[in-house]
Protein backbone atom coordinates (compact mmCIF):
# COMPACT_ATOMS: atom_id res chain seq x y z
CA UNK A 1 0.00 0.00 0.00
CA UNK A 2 3.50 1.99 0.30
CA UNK A 3 1.91 3.65 -3.74
CA UNK A 4 -1.62 4.15 -2.98
CA UNK A 5 -1.46 8.05 -3.11
CA UNK A 6 -4.75 9.21 -3.58
CA UNK A 7 -4.47 11.94 -6.52
CA UNK A 8 -6.55 15.20 -7.21
CA UNK A 9 -5.59 17.76 -9.75
CA UNK A 10 -2.14 16.44 -9.96
CA UNK A 11 -1.62 16.88 -6.16
CA UNK A 12 -0.22 13.63 -4.67
CA UNK A 13 -2.03 13.22 -0.89
CA UNK A 14 -0.36 10.41 1.19
CA UNK A 15 -3.14 10.65 4.27
CA UNK A 16 -6.63 9.11 3.72
CA UNK A 17 -7.83 10.65 6.48
CA UNK A 18 -8.35 14.48 6.21
CA UNK A 19 -9.55 16.75 9.27
CA UNK A 20 -10.98 19.60 10.45
CA UNK A 21 -9.45 22.45 13.00
CA UNK A 22 -12.47 23.62 15.14
CA UNK A 23 -14.06 22.84 17.75
CA UNK A 24 -10.66 21.99 19.83
CA UNK A 25 -9.58 23.20 23.63
CA UNK A 26 -6.66 24.95 22.36
CA UNK A 27 -4.32 25.22 19.65
CA UNK A 28 -1.77 22.35 21.26
CA UNK A 29 -4.56 20.36 21.13
CA UNK A 30 -5.27 20.24 17.46
CA UNK A 31 -1.82 20.26 17.07
CA UNK A 32 -1.54 17.32 18.59
CA UNK A 33 -4.90 15.71 17.41
CA UNK A 34 -3.65 16.41 14.11
CA UNK A 35 -0.10 14.83 14.52
CA UNK A 36 -2.26 11.77 15.90
CA UNK A 37 -4.26 11.20 12.77
CA UNK A 38 -1.92 10.86 10.61
CA UNK A 39 -3.63 13.49 8.04
CA UNK A 40 -1.88 15.58 5.93
CA UNK A 41 -4.92 18.04 5.10
CA UNK A 42 -6.47 19.72 7.56
CA UNK A 43 -9.23 21.95 6.97
CA UNK A 44 -9.37 26.03 7.96
CA UNK A 45 -12.27 28.62 8.04
CA UNK A 46 -11.93 32.14 6.62
CA UNK A 47 -12.97 34.62 9.48
CA UNK A 48 -12.06 38.43 10.34
CA UNK A 49 -9.17 38.92 12.21
CA UNK A 50 -9.10 39.77 15.89
CA UNK A 51 -7.96 43.52 15.44
CA UNK A 52 -8.49 44.33 19.33
CA UNK A 53 -6.06 41.26 20.83
CA UNK A 54 -3.46 40.65 18.93
CA UNK A 55 -1.46 38.59 21.87
CA UNK A 56 -3.92 35.28 20.63
CA UNK A 57 -2.08 33.14 18.63
CA UNK A 58 -2.69 32.19 15.24
CA UNK A 59 -3.69 28.53 14.23
CA UNK A 60 -0.78 28.64 11.00
CA UNK A 61 2.05 29.03 14.25
CA UNK A 62 0.84 25.07 14.90
CA UNK A 63 0.28 23.70 11.69
CA UNK A 64 2.96 24.21 9.68
CA UNK A 65 1.06 25.16 6.16
CA UNK A 66 5.10 23.33 4.97
CA UNK A 67 4.12 20.13 6.38
CA UNK A 68 0.61 20.35 5.56
CA UNK A 69 -1.76 21.30 2.81
CA UNK A 70 -4.32 23.71 3.58
CA UNK A 71 -7.71 23.75 2.92
CA UNK A 72 -9.76 26.83 3.31
CA UNK A 73 -13.70 26.27 3.58
CA UNK A 74 -16.42 28.89 2.99
CA UNK A 75 -18.27 27.67 6.04
CA UNK A 76 -21.34 29.26 7.28
CA UNK A 77 -21.83 30.50 3.35
CA UNK A 78 -24.97 30.11 2.45
CA UNK A 79 -25.31 32.01 -0.22
CA UNK A 80 -23.79 31.44 -3.73
CA UNK A 81 -22.26 35.30 -3.40
CA UNK A 82 -20.85 34.74 0.04
CA UNK A 83 -19.45 31.65 -0.92
CA UNK A 84 -17.41 32.80 -3.57
CA UNK A 85 -16.14 35.86 -1.84
CA UNK A 86 -15.18 33.98 0.87
CA UNK A 87 -13.46 31.66 -1.74
CA UNK A 88 -11.59 34.72 -3.41
CA UNK A 89 -10.41 35.91 0.28
CA UNK A 90 -9.23 32.26 1.08
CA UNK A 91 -7.21 32.30 -2.19
CA UNK A 92 -5.94 35.71 -0.65
CA UNK A 93 -5.02 35.04 2.00
CA UNK A 94 -3.01 31.58 1.74
CA UNK A 95 -1.32 30.61 -1.19
CA UNK A 96 -3.15 27.93 -3.20
CA UNK A 97 -6.27 27.60 -5.39
CA UNK A 98 -7.80 25.12 -3.44
CA UNK A 99 -11.47 25.57 -1.95
CA UNK A 100 -13.62 23.38 -0.13
CA UNK A 101 -16.65 25.09 -1.11
CA UNK A 102 -20.01 24.67 1.40
CA UNK A 103 -23.40 26.73 0.24
CA UNK A 104 -25.65 26.04 3.06
CA UNK A 105 -29.09 25.35 2.94
CA UNK A 106 -30.18 25.94 5.88
CA UNK A 107 -29.01 26.12 9.88
CA UNK A 108 -30.57 23.21 11.22
CA UNK A 109 -29.67 20.57 8.91
CA UNK A 110 -26.83 22.13 7.43
CA UNK A 111 -27.53 20.20 4.45
CA UNK A 112 -25.62 21.65 0.99
CA UNK A 113 -27.72 24.03 -1.17
CA UNK A 114 -27.04 22.14 -4.33
CA UNK A 115 -28.30 24.26 -6.57
CA UNK A 116 -26.39 27.49 -5.00
CA UNK A 117 -23.44 24.54 -5.25
CA UNK A 118 -22.65 24.15 -8.91
CA UNK A 119 -23.71 28.12 -9.56
CA UNK A 120 -20.65 28.90 -7.05
CA UNK A 121 -18.88 26.21 -8.36
CA UNK A 122 -19.60 26.89 -12.06
CA UNK A 123 -18.20 30.82 -10.94
CA UNK A 124 -15.14 30.06 -9.13
CA UNK A 125 -13.67 27.18 -11.44
CA UNK A 126 -13.86 29.91 -14.43
CA UNK A 127 -11.50 31.79 -12.10
CA UNK A 128 -8.96 28.85 -11.58
CA UNK A 129 -10.04 27.54 -8.56
CA UNK A 130 -10.15 23.72 -7.44
CA UNK A 131 -13.43 23.14 -5.72
CA UNK A 132 -13.75 20.43 -3.83
CA UNK A 133 -17.18 20.90 -3.31
CA UNK A 134 -19.29 19.47 0.07
CA UNK A 135 -22.12 17.99 -1.45
CA UNK A 136 -25.48 15.73 -0.45
CA UNK A 137 -25.10 12.05 -0.92
CA UNK A 138 -27.46 12.47 -3.76
CA UNK A 139 -25.46 10.81 -7.00
CA UNK A 140 -27.11 13.35 -10.16
CA UNK A 141 -26.07 16.20 -8.34
CA UNK A 142 -22.61 14.36 -7.42
CA UNK A 143 -22.53 13.45 -11.47
CA UNK A 144 -23.13 17.69 -12.27
CA UNK A 145 -20.48 18.55 -10.15
CA UNK A 146 -18.04 16.60 -11.95
CA UNK A 147 -19.20 17.25 -15.22
CA UNK A 148 -18.41 20.97 -14.96
CA UNK A 149 -14.74 20.41 -13.49
CA UNK A 150 -14.79 19.40 -10.37
CA UNK A 151 -11.42 17.21 -9.61
CA UNK A 152 -13.46 15.23 -6.38
CA UNK A 153 -16.58 15.49 -4.62
CA UNK A 154 -17.37 15.26 -0.88
CA UNK A 155 -20.56 13.37 -0.44
CA UNK A 156 -22.16 13.76 3.16
CA UNK A 157 -22.32 11.06 5.39
CA UNK A 158 -24.73 12.18 7.83
CA UNK A 159 -25.59 16.34 9.20
CA UNK A 160 -22.58 17.99 10.12
CA UNK A 161 -21.22 16.71 13.28
CA UNK A 162 -24.33 14.86 14.19
CA UNK A 163 -22.26 11.58 14.31
CA UNK A 164 -24.82 9.35 12.69
CA UNK A 165 -22.60 7.56 10.59
CA UNK A 166 -23.66 6.48 6.90
CA UNK A 167 -27.26 7.51 6.72
CA UNK A 168 -27.54 6.13 3.21
CA UNK A 169 -24.56 4.09 1.57
CA UNK A 170 -26.75 2.94 -1.06
CA UNK A 171 -26.84 6.31 -2.49
CA UNK A 172 -22.55 6.46 -1.29
CA UNK A 173 -22.59 3.34 -3.78
CA UNK A 174 -23.53 4.98 -6.27
CA UNK A 175 -21.71 7.81 -6.49
CA UNK A 176 -18.96 5.82 -6.31
CA UNK A 177 -19.85 3.94 -8.78
CA UNK A 178 -20.88 6.17 -11.07
CA UNK A 179 -18.53 9.55 -10.62
CA UNK A 180 -14.89 8.69 -11.42
CA UNK A 181 -12.98 10.96 -9.43
CA UNK A 182 -12.25 11.07 -5.83
CA UNK A 183 -14.68 10.62 -3.33
CA UNK A 184 -14.38 12.17 -0.08
CA UNK A 185 -16.76 11.22 2.20
CA UNK A 186 -17.11 14.36 4.49
CA UNK A 187 -19.25 15.43 7.54
CA UNK A 188 -21.49 12.89 9.80
CA UNK A 189 -18.92 10.23 10.59
CA UNK A 190 -19.40 9.77 14.63
CA UNK A 191 -16.44 6.56 15.69
CA UNK A 192 -14.10 4.67 14.02
CA UNK A 193 -16.56 2.17 12.34
CA UNK A 194 -18.18 4.93 10.33
CA UNK A 195 -14.71 5.85 8.28
CA UNK A 196 -13.97 1.98 8.11
CA UNK A 197 -17.53 1.39 6.86
CA UNK A 198 -17.33 4.53 4.27
CA UNK A 199 -13.82 3.32 3.43
CA UNK A 200 -14.76 -0.63 2.56
CA UNK A 201 -17.20 0.47 0.39
CA UNK A 202 -14.46 2.46 -1.82
CA UNK A 203 -14.54 6.32 -0.83
CA UNK A 204 -10.94 7.67 -1.52
CA UNK A 205 -10.76 9.46 1.50
CA UNK A 206 -12.83 10.25 4.79
CA UNK A 207 -12.97 13.97 6.21
CA UNK A 208 -14.04 14.73 9.99
CA UNK A 209 -13.65 17.34 12.26
CA UNK A 210 -16.12 16.64 14.67
CA UNK A 211 -15.93 12.76 16.06
CA UNK A 212 -12.39 13.39 16.61
CA UNK A 213 -12.55 17.33 18.66
CA UNK A 214 -15.95 16.37 20.28
CA UNK A 215 -14.64 12.98 21.75
CA UNK A 216 -13.93 12.01 25.27
CA UNK A 217 -10.32 12.01 24.56
CA UNK A 218 -9.58 13.42 21.22
CA UNK A 219 -6.08 12.27 20.58
CA UNK A 220 -7.08 8.65 20.99
CA UNK A 221 -10.16 9.17 18.61
CA UNK A 222 -7.34 10.75 15.90
CA UNK A 223 -5.27 7.72 16.01
CA UNK A 224 -8.74 5.24 16.14
CA UNK A 225 -9.45 7.14 13.20
CA UNK A 226 -6.03 6.73 11.43
CA UNK A 227 -6.51 2.99 11.79
CA UNK A 228 -10.23 2.67 10.75
CA UNK A 229 -9.29 4.55 7.42
CA UNK A 230 -6.19 2.24 7.20
CA UNK A 231 -8.13 -0.77 7.85
CA UNK A 232 -11.22 -0.05 5.47
CA UNK A 233 -8.98 0.68 2.75
CA UNK A 234 -7.01 -2.40 3.17
CA UNK A 235 -10.38 -4.21 2.85
CA UNK A 236 -11.74 -2.53 0.21
CA UNK A 237 -8.74 -3.42 -1.91
CA UNK A 238 -8.01 -6.85 -0.59
CA UNK A 239 -11.95 -7.59 -1.65
CA UNK A 240 -14.39 -8.86 0.94
CA UNK A 241 -16.02 -12.69 0.84
CA UNK A 242 -19.70 -12.44 -0.77
CA UNK A 243 -22.48 -12.64 1.50
CA UNK A 244 -24.31 -16.10 2.02
CA UNK A 245 -27.49 -16.96 3.84
CA UNK A 246 -26.13 -20.27 4.96
CA UNK A 247 -22.60 -21.62 6.58
CA UNK A 248 -19.78 -23.05 4.69
CA UNK A 249 -17.55 -25.00 6.95
CA UNK A 250 -13.67 -23.55 6.75
CA UNK A 251 -12.35 -27.05 7.71
CA UNK A 252 -12.32 -30.00 5.81
CA UNK A 253 -14.33 -32.75 6.23
CA UNK A 254 -11.86 -35.34 4.96
CA UNK A 255 -9.93 -36.95 7.89
CA UNK A 256 -12.87 -36.77 10.23
CA UNK A 257 -13.86 -40.42 12.18
CA UNK B 1 -6.54 65.24 16.21
CA UNK B 2 -5.67 66.26 12.56
CA UNK B 3 -5.56 65.35 9.48
CA UNK B 4 -7.74 62.31 10.79
CA UNK B 5 -9.45 59.78 8.74
CA UNK B 6 -12.76 57.83 10.15
CA UNK B 7 -12.41 54.36 8.61
CA UNK B 8 -13.87 50.80 9.70
CA UNK B 9 -11.99 48.17 9.91
CA UNK B 10 -13.47 44.56 10.72
CA UNK B 11 -17.11 46.41 11.44
CA UNK B 12 -15.54 48.71 14.26
CA UNK B 13 -14.99 52.63 13.60
CA UNK B 14 -11.63 53.61 14.07
CA UNK B 15 -9.97 57.13 13.50
CA UNK B 16 -6.55 56.43 11.74
CA UNK B 17 -3.90 59.28 10.51
CA UNK B 18 -4.38 60.77 7.24
CA UNK B 19 -1.94 59.45 4.19
CA UNK B 20 -1.60 55.71 5.87
CA UNK B 21 -1.94 52.96 3.60
CA UNK B 22 -3.10 49.45 3.92
CA UNK B 23 0.13 48.35 4.47
CA UNK B 24 0.49 51.31 7.21
CA UNK B 25 -2.53 49.94 9.08
CA UNK B 26 -1.81 46.38 9.00
CA UNK B 27 1.77 47.50 10.48
CA UNK B 28 -0.14 49.53 13.36
CA UNK B 29 -2.34 46.73 13.98
CA UNK B 30 0.58 44.68 14.68
CA UNK B 31 -1.05 41.94 11.48
CA UNK B 32 1.91 40.19 9.47
CA UNK B 33 0.75 40.20 6.20
CA UNK B 34 1.36 37.29 4.53
CA UNK B 35 -1.26 35.40 6.28
CA UNK B 36 -4.20 37.77 5.96
CA UNK B 37 -6.22 38.59 3.02
CA UNK B 38 -7.70 42.21 2.98
CA UNK B 39 -10.97 43.54 1.33
CA UNK B 40 -11.08 47.63 1.16
CA UNK B 41 -14.52 48.59 -0.06
CA UNK B 42 -15.43 44.77 -0.68
CA UNK B 43 -11.98 44.92 -3.49
CA UNK B 44 -9.64 42.47 -2.30
CA UNK B 45 -6.51 43.55 -2.61
CA UNK B 46 -3.43 41.78 -4.05
CA UNK B 47 -0.99 41.37 -1.13
CA UNK B 48 1.66 43.25 -3.46
CA UNK B 49 -0.37 46.28 -3.47
CA UNK B 50 -1.02 46.81 0.43
CA UNK B 51 1.71 49.85 0.20
CA UNK B 52 0.06 51.81 -2.70
CA UNK B 53 -3.18 51.41 -1.36
CA UNK B 54 -3.93 54.96 0.36
CA UNK B 55 -6.93 54.62 3.16
CA UNK B 56 -9.41 57.84 2.98
CA UNK B 57 -12.27 58.66 4.99
CA UNK B 58 -15.12 56.47 4.75
CA UNK B 59 -13.19 53.01 3.94
CA UNK B 60 -14.49 49.86 5.17
CA UNK B 61 -11.59 47.93 5.41
CA UNK B 62 -12.09 44.31 6.08
CA UNK B 63 -9.03 41.77 7.34
CA UNK B 64 -9.19 38.13 7.47
CA UNK B 65 -7.38 35.39 8.49
CA UNK B 66 -7.66 31.55 9.10
CA UNK B 67 -9.26 29.87 12.25
CA UNK B 68 -9.94 26.53 13.09
CA UNK B 69 -12.60 24.96 11.36
CA UNK B 70 -14.42 21.79 9.80
CA UNK B 71 -17.96 21.99 8.82
CA UNK B 72 -20.25 24.99 9.53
Amino acid sequence: MADDRLIIAGREFKSRLWVGTGKYKDFVETQKAIEASGADVVTVAVRRVNITDRSKDNLLDYIDPKKYTILPNTAGCYTVEDAVRYSRLARAAGLSDLVKLEVLGDEKTLFPDTAGLIEAAKILIKEGFIVLPYTNDDPIVAKKLVDIGCPAVMPLAAPIGSGLGIRNPYNLKIIMETVKVPIIVDAGVGTASDAALAMEYGADAVLMNTAIAGAQDPLAMAEAMKYAVHAGRLAYKAGRIPRKLYATASSPIEGML
Amino acid sequence: MQDAIHIHVNGQARTWRSGATVADLLQDLDIRTERVAVELNLEILDRATFDQRPLKDGDRVEILGFIGGGSF
